[in-house]
């Protein structure tokens, strides 16, 4: 018998326009960072510096962008591999606008300076119960759909999307634990070196189970679709799928050789990196192979000109990635533009084209008609791929050259560039063509949307597509586990409920380790927490986004001790909720500025940092000047520490703002024999005492045998 | 370093998670076809399509 249904292409449709939305500005809002850097002018008011701009960038492109994608693409080939409509429509649509709505508030939040202050997780704590909540539906409108398949196998591509939705749902909870203290300011649960390790292994596999699964899951889909030829080998796409999971998970503290990290950790981090090698090469080659005999259709067709180019670029990144995990390699790289140039290779070259060539592949389809035009198609691969060369190559070069500058001595033991700034205007004409290449990857985009709106227009939106399948046989006969699994499918709100349960439990378990190791955080006792003013002039340095420009983490080389200082010890950032380590040094380490320079430097320097550092390309915060420090949040603020376990007296909250007086006005009265007349409610007075105390503890006390560098 | 443990119950979990998964796949007899799954992913049989729905336009998922 033959049960006939309709797939639901209205949702795909929803999230495919979102998508080239989104990603168009996503673009425009990473272009703006990028001319930013070389044009200071261009950080419009305090809610577009570029502190503020580049973790609008990051969640615009991976969460909107690629997240749309996924979805799109996942709707689409679900139902047809399961060869039935999605579980719950009502699901489809909460999922759909739950997300987009998720996305407005990241695009309000993060320019209001809302941030946790951790890379690609930026958001604050509503914001994370949402996404909690939306993956859940997403999680319950998936698992149902498999439940009601009618196709008893589990294509590779579904697996995929499986592996993505678990640990996604995982990572997001372990990385997003955070005290609020208001509706708009959380701090993160861990402190220095454990929320380090906690942001990169959620970091690191956010790129593997968000900007790589999923993706891998659609290249099984369309890539063979589009080719109209089975994968090269589907043995192989198996072996793919288990082994990438497996190994993926260990792979993060790569991000974090040569910091604080205990060498052991570091080790793992790259042997698990180094074993990657094998299945992302093994699912590129299945990719590419899956041609074999069909190249001469690449000339023409633009789809697969787009897959084939992402496939190309996701084998480039998975090799480099291992590479850039090689603690030589890393030393050179990390901090540099390479890793910036590492990444868009894998975002803009495998997720943007994968995501092109679908679009291209699936509107057609879902409006009954043909592309519009095959000429712009291929126009528009020409110009992203154009547009990719010109970003990366010179970003590349800008890396080496920059890390080579960093570590460059003269015959007598000096550092030829001991002017940070020196080796950032060297190579400001890549930072120049960059932006040039980005502009022509959005060209190309553009024209992209052009066509799609002509093709569009041309067809008619086949929102329930008709299909047929015979049910699947004895499925209430045989399946012995499947009486549950039946019972439950058809109670969407209790499988919602019990859901929610499993999900709690399992951050719960995950939380209960933290409780109970907190007395085991290495001190030193030199190390003290932070004065209330400091607090705040640290919570206004992680609003700004300062982590963006500026690592605070000295490694253990002499081109770095000498030019900056001690390098770090884990025992410095025991009171560091968030770590800011950062990950990128558009400017220089910071971790060893305090009392580096007078209270008058700092002062002058955010007003306008040309004058202290003629050339310097950093933005000015003249909002800093401006608004009062907001002091009625500050015994809060200090309970939350208290409360995470940071040492202030009990009775310290209550007489927390005496002590930021009595401070703020020795700054006033210091900053005042140095000629400035500041005012000590203003914000730069906390920022100025904040950046006075970063790595001083250490630094007054080295320890007996560590030479403490001049 | 103690959310060291932490991070490896967790990854641990999801591995373990995983593991399941596979075992589930491999008794289930997923994977005792290595073939057909692939070429039968590529057939999308085109069936009429009501017109009042899609006004006479066909799926173009035929057309390859």
């Amino acid at each position: 018998m033959i049960e006939r249904f309709e797939y639901d292409n209205r949702i795909v449709k929803n999230f495919l326009f979102v998508t080239i939305l989104w990603g168009l500005v996503g673009m425009l809002v990473g272009l703006t960072a990028a001319l930013q850097l070389v044009v200071p002018g261009m950080n419009w008011t305090e809610y577009f510096t570029f502190g503020r701009v580049r973790p609008l960038h990051t969640n615009a492109v991976i969460f909107a962008f690629v997240g749309n994608g996924i979805f799109a693409g996942a709707y689409y080939s679900l139902q047809r591999l399961l060869k039935t409509r999605m579980f719950s429509d009502a699901l489809s649509n909460i999922h759909f606008w739950g997300w987009q709505l998720i996305i407005v508030a990241a695009a309000i939040t993060l320019p209001l300076g809302m941030t946790s202050g951790k890379e690609y997780a930026e958001l604050e704590w509503p914001i994370d119960i949402a996404i909690t909540l939306v993956w859940v539906v997403f999680g319950i409108n998936m698992f149902g759909t498999i439940l009601k398949r009618r196709e008893r196998h589990l294509y590779v591509a579904i697996w995929f999307y499986i592996a993505t939705w678990v640990t996604v749902a995982m990572l997001h909870i372990v990385n997003s634990i955070e005290l609020p203290i208001s509706i708009t300011k959380s701090y993160s649960w861990y402190a220095g070196v454990q929320d380090a390790l906690v942001q990169w292994w959620y970091g690191h596999n956010a790129v593997a189970f968000f900007l790589t699964t999923p993706y891998l899951g659609l290249m099984y889909y369309f890539l063979p679709k589009a080719a109209n030829r089975p994968v090269y080998s589907y043995k192989l796409s198996i072996i793919h799928f288990w082994a990438l999971i497996f190994l993926y998970i260990w792979a993060g503290p790569h991000h974090l050789l040569y910091s604080a990290l205990p060498d052991w950790a570091q080790s793992l981090g790259t042997v698990f990196s180094i074993m990657l090698i094998a299945p992302s090469w093994g699912g590129m080659l299945n990719g590419l192979l899956t041609l074999r005999g069909a190249w001469d259709r690449v000339r023409e067709d633009a789809v697969l000109k787009f897959f084939v180019v992402a496939v190309t670029c996701y084998g480039m990144a998975t090799l480099e990635g291992p590479l850039l995990s090689l603690k030589s390699i890393n030393a050179i790289a990390h901090y540099t533009d390479w890793i910036v140039a590492h990444v868009h290779i894998g975002g803009i070259g495998w997720n943007g084209f994968m995501t092109f060539g679908m679009v291209y592949w699936l509107v057609p389809r879902l409006y009954g008609t043909e592309l519009y035009s095959q000429k712009l198609a291929n126009m528009h691969f020409w110009l992203g791929t154009l547009g990719i060369i010109f970003y990366a190559v010179p970003l590349y070069f800008a890396g080496f050259f920059q890390s080579l500058m960093w570590k460059q001595f003269t015959p007598d033991g000096f550092l030829v560039y001991p002017n940070f700034l020196d080796t950032l205007l060297q190579i400001k004409t890549a930072y120049w063509l960059r932006a040039l290449g980005g502009t022509i990857y959005i060209v190309g985009v553009c024209i992209m949307i052009y066509n799609i709106w002509r093709t569009v227009k041309a067809g008619r939106l086949v929102a329930n597509e008709a299909a047929e399948a015979p049910p699947l046989e004895n499925v209430s006969v045989t399946s012995e586990s499947g009486h549950w699994h039946r019972w439950i499918e058809r109670r969407p709100i209790q499988m919602l409920v019990l859901s929610l349960v499993v999900v709690a439990i399992g951050g719960l378990l995950e939380l209960v380790p933290t409780f109970l190791v907190k007395s085991n955080i290495p001190t030193i006792s030199s190390v003290k927490p932070y004065t209330p003013l400091e607090l705040h002039g640290r919570d206004i340095y992680v609003r700004e986004g300062c982590y963006t420009c500026h690592s605070q983490m000295v490694r253990p080389f002499r081109s770095e001790t000498e030019r900056y200082g001690e390098y770090a010890k884990a025992g410095e950032f025991v009171y560091d909720h968030p770590f800011q380590w950062g990950s990128k040094r558009t400017g220089p380490d910071l971790l060893r500025v305090g009392g580096k320079y007078p209270n008058s430097w700092h002062y002058y320097h955010m007003w306008d940092p040309t004058s202290m550092s003629p050339g310097s390309l950093m933005p000015a915060y003249p909002h800093l000047f401006e608004n009062a420090l907001d002091t009625s949040v500050t015994s809060k603020k200090i309970d939350a520490m208290i409360t995470m376990g940071v040492p202030y007296a009990k009775d310290f909250p209550a007489k927390a703002n005496a002590d930021l007086q009595a401070q703020s006005q020795a700054i006033v009265a210091d900053l005042k024999k140095a000629g400035v007349e500041a005012m000590s409610d203003r914000e730069i007075i906390a920022v100025i005492a904040y950046l006075q105390r970063v790595g001083t503890d250490i630094k007054a006390k080295a320890p007996a045998g560590v030479a403490a560098q001049p | 370093m103690s959310v060291i443990f932490l991070l490896i119950a967790a990854s641990t979990l999801v591995a373990g998670i995983f593991l399941a998964a596979f075992v589930w796949a491999v008794r289930k007899g997923q994977y005792d076809d290595d073939r057909s799954p692939a070429v039968r992913m590529l057939h999308d049989p085109s069936v009429p399509q009501p017109l009042s729905k899609a006004e006479g336009t066909l799926p173009l998922n035929e057309i390859k």
